[in-house]
């Protein structure tokens, strides 16, 4: 049970919040204009390191706000440096 | 009358108060403060089962939750399979049998309260021997919130067995001194009876409380969120490996001790005590001087210590070094031990001598418990120095101590201890001391001799050398995965089956890694061991489910009108966590009638039925029209304020993940509405994008599902029936068109009322205040009631609107249905730029022609309803596998309009197919099925406005 840093409310449960992915995967700007291949990038290609990982969280049962945060996906820890206002995707 | 086996004095046990219990049919004798191991012992019997492979007689081998052998399956007070005679506490009629294999769970339920809490501390101890008692003392005295848990029933743990003295005073005086400064001190929680079972990230720790049968909860789980965590969870001692091993009689060294001093209870009469480390030297002492005769003290070290030599010489206990016990006799309990000189090199064969016994201890090595260690991601090495595994490196926020760590003196596990204590509170941003301890004697050691496979012993008699007693698994079996290749400790314990029962191999672990390695002839530390794995002891269902079952198992949604559907008697469906009305049987009528029933009121008179389970969110803000433009497909900036549009929404890929209508309330605002089960999923889908990647939009989201309870009136005759309970509104088509909405009053409350219908029949959706939904429903039942007004659940409206074609999401769509597919083209606008899912629908597998598409089927007219589910193929016959599948039944039920059955499914190029048969493959048979355009009633839409 991961102690999961809310911007808004602070060290919460694990289980109050659903998981989003790799986060920095912005929306293209002009999606018509992408070749199929690049579109499909954006779709579906993610990466799943064994290490240090930027991703977002959402804080469901909570306030609902979504932030990102770095885990090390090997031991679940969570850096604590990191600006958790970060609203990028 | 007290147990033959039971001393005239001593032990921790309360001699004022008898307990009477049963095992395996007869009754015997114990006191309070006795386990149920300690209690038999106590009456001589040793012989607890018989094990589950070979069924060999089999006794106590332990005095603690380390057990393999003594399971039992507990009567009464209530059934309970599978606990360990050393760890179950005696009581008044405890009614008990032995245990071979699986265990029998109740047939009734647990009449007992099991329950949760939540805590949070500073510094959580785990295990109150001496490290811990030592800890908790430098932790609680810095004003850190403390909890200090162990499985015992009382504090003190080796202490407790050992008749130590500390400051030359019995060590108990110590640890009730300690106890009670922990329990007066404010922020210190004491929990004896607890057993950590499990340690999680971030320090999130899960523990079990054994609160007695007389308590109110029988059980306790605590999740315990601690900043620092001191694991002072001692050692447990490791088995010798030898031909007979597993003869009742034969027990851990230091369990015996614990018999005597803790439970006043002398395990046999004349014991062998094998060895290879000094520890068991003290329990040939302590049982010697208790009253048993020591046969010897056979070690396989070549020099016994001095100190221990010079006791045993005082009272004429020979010890034999360089020999090894390497057999054992007797039928169901041990009856004598062949000793053997270990052999080296250059000496000859020798036959070995027999000593007569009816105990026979042993003692490998001490294990250190590193399983929450483990746990914790710590890893471990082998030291050779004390032949077991220890902690390597320290994960964040836990620390290993005392025996846990590899130390074996108690004078060491008190001053570490005291430090762990002090550093853990320091780290948690307390000012802490070390507390003083007392002091312990202790003398020089000699180092112990790890033994694994006894040297000499002929492999013939590998099938009798037991590595793993509540398995039943042996040096041969060993052998067999060694030959047959293996040689990852991983692979040795799945093919063995080693380490894999209740005690997760707390004695067998380290022993078979060990085995293995003289096996393929390398180091104990490159072999290793098994990854140690929750829960360290079992725990049982009830406990972990605490108040979470029955009705409170997960949380019910009801609506505002859920108590008069009850009053209906009908059965609810599940949708999500919602309760639903499914369908409303009159007397005699069994579900398919009353659906039947129920859709011929509403195709030709009126109907109602409880449609606030829908989801609603409140859309608001200057952006809420472009925000809306960029999540559904079709245009919604468009809509004016007072009209309705149906909306689909999909994700970027272009498949559709939920559907609903889209009210504008205002110029800057929209309410939207969600399918029931989807309603948390669309709010948090909206939110992502929000925040994420439009935070420049002007737009607030809020939930509403709950604010309103709504109405679903239905039927050509349903005009008429609001009409009577409305003044007004003007619900002429004219004034009052199909997908607009206006404000009223209906019954008397503040109404808003929608011209919309899933149905294909005139109808109105009325919401009201949730607080109103009840009163609004009656008086709408009432006004209808000589239009014989007929409440639907939702299976009625399932088949009315499949009769229509509407999918449902989530039904007739699994997530790889793109809008195109469903047919519904038309709700995707070509108007706009860019929209969630737009580029996605130019995708190469989005334009292919075979793509699946949503089409009706009709199976023969009078054939029975095709399954949901109902793979679709080809040809009247079943090529050859792999058959090729052309889709699959969604949607399937009775018509009551068309009088017969009907289906949607999904089916490769199904448009293009209309008019032609497939089959539906149903059990062994071949169902013809012939594929149609979705909509099966009221094709044109007349009947949508009455
Ligand atoms: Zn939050």
């Amino acid at each position: 049970m991961m102690l999961i840093p809310c911007p808004w409310c602070g060290p919460r449960n694990e289980t109050e919040f659903h998981y989003g992915g790799q986060a920095d995967v912005s929306y293209p700007a002009e999606p018509q204009q992408l070749s199929d291949a690049d579109w499909a990038r954006f779709l579906f290609y993610r990466a799943n390191p064994k290490g240090i990982f930027t991703e977002r969280w959402n804080h469901q049962a909570g306030c609902r706000r979504w932030f990102t945060i770095r885990r090390d996906t090997t031991t679940n820890e969570i850096f604590q440096d990191d600006s958790h206002e970060a609203v990028t995707r | 009358m007290t147990g033959e086996y039971r001393l005239a004095e001593g032990g921790r046990i309360n001699r004022d108060r008898p307990v009477r219990f049963r095992f395996d049919g007869h009754d015997y004798e114990g006191f309070d403060g006795d386990t149920l191991a300690s209690a038999l012992l106590s009456n001589g019997v040793h012989q607890v089962g018989t094990s589950i492979r070979y069924g060999r007689p089999r006794g106590i081998a332990s005095a603690g939750p380390e057990e393999p052998n003594a399971l039992v399956q507990i009567e009464e007070p209530f059934p309970e399979p599978m606990l360990t005679a050393t760890t179950v506490e005696l009581r008044d009629g405890l009614v008990a049998s032995s245990l071979p294999g699986q265990g029998r769970l109740a047939t009734e339920p647990d009449p007992a309260r099991y329950d949760a809490i939540n805590a949070h501390c500073d510094v959580l101890i785990v295990g109150a021997g001496p490290t811990g008692l030592a800890a908790a003392l430098s932790a609680a005295r810095s004003g850190a919130r403390v909890i200090i848990a162990d499985a015992d029933t009382e504090f003190g743990g080796s202490l407790l067995g050992s008749g130590e003295a500390l400051d030359h005073a019995p060590a108990g005086r110590w640890i009730d001194r300690v106890t009670a400064e922990l329990r007066d001190t404010p922020d210190v929680t004491v929990l004896p009876h607890t057993t950590v079972f499990g340690r999680y990230d971030d320090n999130y720790l899960v523990a079990v409380e054994h609160r007695g049968e007389d308590a109110f909860t029988r059980q306790r789980t605590w999740h315990i969120r601690a900043r620092e965590v001191v694991l002072a969870t001692g050692s447990h001692e490791r088995p010798l490996v030898f031909p007979g091993n597993d003869r009742p009689g034969t027990m851990l060294a230091t369990s015996a001790r614990t018999y005597v001093h803790r439970y006043g209870v002398l395990p046999g009469r004349r014991a062998v005590v094998f060895t290879t480390n000094d520890s068991a030297y003290a329990a040939a002492i302590d049982l010697h001087d208790a009253g048993v005769e020591i046969a010897a003290v056979v070690d396989v070290r070549p020099v016994a210590t001095t100190l221990w030599t010079a006791r045993c010489v005082e009272r004429g206990i020979q010890i034999l070094t360089s020999c090894a016990v390497t057999g054992t006799s007797g039928t169901d309990r041990v009856s004598g031990a062949q000793i053997s000189p270990v052999p080296s090199a250059d000496s000859a064969p020798t036959v070995p001598s027999e000593l007569d016994c009816d105990l026979l201890l042993v003692s490998g090595g001490w294990n250190p418990a590193v399983h929450l260690h483990s746990q914790a991601r710590g890893t471990v090495r082998y030291s050779e120095e004390i032949g077991a595994l220890v902690p390597d490196s320290t994960p964040r926020g836990v620390r290993s101590v005392g025996a846990a760590a590899g130390s074996f003196t108690t004078g060491e596990c008190l001053r570490t201890g005291s430090e762990a204590g002090r550093d853990a509170a320091r780290e948690a941003g307390f000012g802490a001391d070390t507390a003083e301890v007392p002091g312990a004697p202790s003398g020089p050691v000699t180092p112990p001799q790890p033994t694994w496979l006894l040297p000499g012993v002929p492999a013939e008699s590998g099938d009798e050398q037991f590595v793993d007693l509540a398995r039943d698994a042996t040096v041969a079996d060993v052998r067999k995965a060694v030959g047959a290749g293996m040689s990852s400790v991983e692979h040795i314990k799945r093919f063995t089956t080693i380490g894999t029962a209740h005690d997760q191999g707390k004695t067998s672990g380290l022993l078979s890694s060990g085995v293995i390695a003289e096996l393929l002839g390398v180091e104990v530390a490159q072999v290793g061991a098994t990854t140690f794995r929750p829960p360290y002891a079992p725990v049982a269902f009830a406990a972990l489910a605490g108040r979470d079952r029955g009705d409170l198992y997960d949380p019910v949604r009801v609506t505002a009108m859920h108590d008069w559907h009850l009053t209906q008697d009908c059965p609810f469906e599940n949708v999500g966590q919602w309760k639903r009305p499914w369908y409303y049987p009159q007397p005699g009528e069994d579900m398919d009638s009353a659906v039947l029933r129920e859709c011929h009121a509403v195709r030709t008179g009126v109907g109602m039925q409880d449609v606030s389970t829908l989801g609603k969110i409140d859309v608001q803000g200057p952006d809420a029209a472009e925000f809306l433009d960029l999540v559904y497909t079709n245009k919604m900036s468009t809509l004016k304020v007072g009209r309705i549009r149906y909306g689909l929404m999909c994700h970027a890929d272009g498949m559709v993940f939920d559907d609903g209508t889209v009210m504008r309330t205002g110029e800057h605002r929209y309410l939207i509405s969600t399918t029931s089960g989807g309603a948390a999923g669309v709010l948090e889908w909206l939110e992502d994008w929000l925040q994420t990647e439009w935070p420049h939009l002007q737009v607030h989201l809020t939930s509403v599902t709950e604010h309103w309870a709504t109405i679903a009136l239905a039927g050509p005759r349903s005009r008429e029936v609001l009409a009577r309970v409305t003044s007004d509104i003007d619900l002429d088509n004219d004034a009052f068109p199909f997908m607009s909405w206006t404000d009223g009053t209906v019954a008397g409350k503040a109404a808003r009322v929608c011209r919309i219908s899933f149905s294909g029949e005139l109808a109105f959706e009325i919401n009201v205040p949730w607080w109103h939904g009840r009163e609004v429903w009656e008086a709408l039942y009432q006004a209808g009631s000589d239009q014989d007004i007929t409440p639907y659940g939702t299976e009625t409206m399932h088949v009315l609107r499949a009769e229509k074609g509407f999918p449902i999401v989530g039904q007739d769509t699994d997530g790889t249905v793109t809008p195109h597919d469903l047919g519904m083209s038309w709700a995707v606008s070509k108007k706009k730029d860019d929209f969630l899912g737009m580029r996605s629908f130019s995708r190469a597998d989005t334009v292919r022609s075979d793509r699946k598409h949503l089409v009706g089927l009709l199976p023969p007219a009078d054939s029975a309803v095709v399954p949901e589910g109902t793979q679709l193929v080809e040809l009247a016959e079943l090529p050859e596998p792999p058959v090729p599948m052309l889709g699959h039944i969604t949607s399937s039920y009775r018509s009551a309009a068309l009088d017969r059955p009907f289906a949607l499914a999904l089916v490769k190029s199904g448009r293009d197919r209309i008019g032609q048969t497939i089959y539906g493959h149903v059990g062994d048979r071949l169902v013809p099925v012939e594929i149609t355009e979705p909509v099966f009633y009221d094709k044109e839409g007349n009947r949508r406005d009455g």
